[in-house]
């Protein structure tokens, strides 16, 4: 791996906090193919992180295995210090494609209870005061009151992802993993939602980490970001990572960054226009970086 | 019509009450997470166990002093529910379920061929015998019952979790896989206890009628849940005394009302839509 890449040591986060969750040296390989490639970093307490790559760059992957849901070929994972476990209420998690059956008696504020006491067995019938209370103050921070009795199936796109994130947050967790929380959203919904995460990592104190295709609706509240491309990681601030020579080393071919009004936009380089056929060989399946889109 | 609280019309009350306890309580995860057709194929298979029982005991035998017909139900209804499991984790959940219930009805056949004289038997676990139910077997159903409300009450939120967000669930510990299977063993046990009364296809009808209904008419899950049992409570009790009134078999009263439920069920629903009634109603 080329120097150009930086990758976090300890010396990158400020004073004595414990990173809320270290990834080092992780790779993994799927029936024979390597999806991710020494990927570390680390993230600190109040600082919300933007994990940005393309399609099939590697997104979930990485977020199953820090779940533990998916065992890494090589590498270790520590979530606050500990090795991370099956069981981890220390991680809420929102993942990248939900379907809620519209019919399906259950209301928002039944999802966001379920966050607290879902993986408990017996019906639930008898929850304490401060557990309500906890539920009700949960779908308060997300703005989701208005609806806290509706059929969660019946909800907007936006609504129900704030309600999956009363869901992720509601055990208090010291780590909050969103799978493109912003797909499928307009512009209106996908503000909100940004407002509503950069709020809750610094209301709460947590680390929260977002997985994107696109990193400009995210400029506005991230603190950092993991760029992934060919499966390798570079990770920074956006000032460090989404340079050139940075994005160039991790893409394998030339690649431009333009800053547009507020905008950033990852650009191909030359070899890119070139026809496909006379592309330079051996960029792997996303490796290519895309166009960001215009939103007018 | 007073006899139809005396004799043995009282074990008809009795055992049909259980079974439309349990057939709510279970259909109505069945129809939360879709699994409508491992609740067809698992009592449907179970048959070929209490045609393997009758081959082995006869028709009216006994195995370690449980009725054959329940015995082999068991029997069939575990490993049906195991095997739809356990190949469930390793491919498709339909074309397994499919699998093991031609697997189950194949044996039933064959069981059926060597012993030749079981078709009024079989007549009766299609469609139930609800007012000849033999007194000793009300308590295998009962403890048998009582193992399937225990089991949906204890699993109630796992399975809330890992059927609306499986992943979510994984993650914190609830293994879909085990959750799963747990809830195959509860259609299993309820399929034993039940179709000896109403019968492999109306047990089908009362775990989805009811269920189905009441989830269009209330948003709250438990709510939901116990009214799904009041309604299968209903219908077997009126299916009673409308049976024993016109002599018309039960099960044409049980399978009707099932469809009525969901029909009525949808009506509410579409009338709570036009109304603009919130839909936290
Ligand atoms: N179980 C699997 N079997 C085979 N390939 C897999 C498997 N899981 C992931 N992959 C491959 O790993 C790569 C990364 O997939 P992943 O889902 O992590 O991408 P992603 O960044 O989340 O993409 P998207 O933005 O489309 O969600 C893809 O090329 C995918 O084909
Ligand atoms: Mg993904």
């Amino acid at each position: 791996m080329s120097a150009l890449v930086p990758s976090d040591g300890a010396a990158t986060l400020d004073g004595e906090a414990p990173a809320t969750l270290e990834v080092s040296g992780v790779t993994v390989s799927v029936s024979g193919r390597e999806v991710l490639r020494d990927v570390s970093f680390r993230l600190a307490p109040g600082q919300l992180t933007a994990l940005i790559g393309s399609n099939g760059a590697g997104k979930t992957t990485l977020f199953r295995v820090i779940l533990g849901l998916q065992a890494p070929t090589a590498g270790t994972i520590l979530v606050d210090g500990h090795p991370r476990a099956r069981r981890n209420p220390m991680i809420g998690y929102v993942p990248q494609r939900v379907f809620l059956d519209p019919d399906m008696p259950l209301r928002a504020r039944d999802v966001v209870s379920l966050g607290l006491d879902g993986h408990r067995l017996g019906l639930g019938l008898r929850r304490h005061a401060d557990q309500r209370r906890r539920v009700e103050e949960m779908l308060g921070a997300v703005d989701a009151l208005r609806f806290a009795d509706s059929r969660v199936g019946n909800l907007s796109g936006g609504e129900q992802q704030r309600v999956l994130i009363a869901h992720a947050l509601v055990s208090r967790p010291r780590l909050l993993i969103l799978d493109e929380p912003l797909a499928n959203l307009d512009l209106r919904a996908e503000r909100e939602v940004v407002d509503l995460l950069g709020r809750i990592t610094r209301d709460q104190g947590i680390s929260v980490l977002i997985s994107a295709h696109d990193m400009n609706p995210l400029l506005p509240v991230m603190h950092r970001l993991v760029y992934l491309a060919r499966g390798r990681a570079a990770t920074g601030t956006v000032e460090e990572v989404v340079r050139p020579e940075v994005l160039s080393d991790l893409y394998g071919q030339h690649v431009d960054v333009l800053r547009v009004h507020d905008r950033i936009l990852v650009v191909a380089g030359a070899d890119e226009r070139l026809p496909a056929g006379l592309r330079h060989a051996g960029s792997a399946a996303g490796a290519a970086p895309h166009t960001e889109r215009w939103e007018p | 019509m007073a006899s139809l609280f005396t004799g043995f019309m009282t074990d008809t009350w009795v055992a049909a009450t259980m079974v439309a306890v349990v057939a709510g309580v279970v259909g109505f995860f069945v129809v939360l997470r879709g699994s409508s057709f491992v609740a067809h194929a698992i009592p449907h298979g179970s048959f070929g166990g209490a045609a393997g029982a009758a081959l082995l005991v006869g028709v009216d035998g006994t195995i370690l002093g449980i009725s054959g017909t329940i015995a082999g139900l068991f029997v069939f209804a575990v490993a049906g529910a195991l095997g739809i499991g356990w190949l469930g984790r390793r491919g498709r959940h339909d074309v397994a379920t499919a699998l093991s219930l031609v697997m189950m009805l194949g044996l039933g056949f064959l069981f059926l061929s060597w012993s030749g004289q079981y078709a009024d038997a079989l007549y009766s676990l299609l469609f139930g015998e609800v007012f000849g139910i033999p007194a000793s077997d009300l308590l295998p159903m009962a403890v048998l019952g009582l193992l399937c409300v225990v089991g949906i009450a204890s699993l109630f939120r796992p399975l809330m979790l890992s059927s609306v967000l499986p992943e979510v669930g994984e993650a914190r510990g609830v293994r879909a896989g085990w959750v799963e299977t747990g809830f195959l063993m509860v259609v299993a046990l309820a399929t034993t206890m039940t179709v000896p009364v109403v019968g492999v296809l109306l047990m089908f009808s009362l775990m989805l009628g009811p269920a189905a209904a009441s989830r269009s008419v209330t948003s709250n899950p438990r709510a939901a849940l116990a009214m799904s049992v009041g309604i299968a409570v209903l219908t077997v009790w009126i299916g009673i005394v409308l049976s024993y009134a016109s002599n018309w078999p039960l099960g044409f009263f049980v399978g009707v009302s099932g469809a009525v439920w969901f029909v009525a069920g949808r009506a509410w629903a579409w009338r709570r839509r036009i109304r603009g009634v919130p839909l936290a109603a």
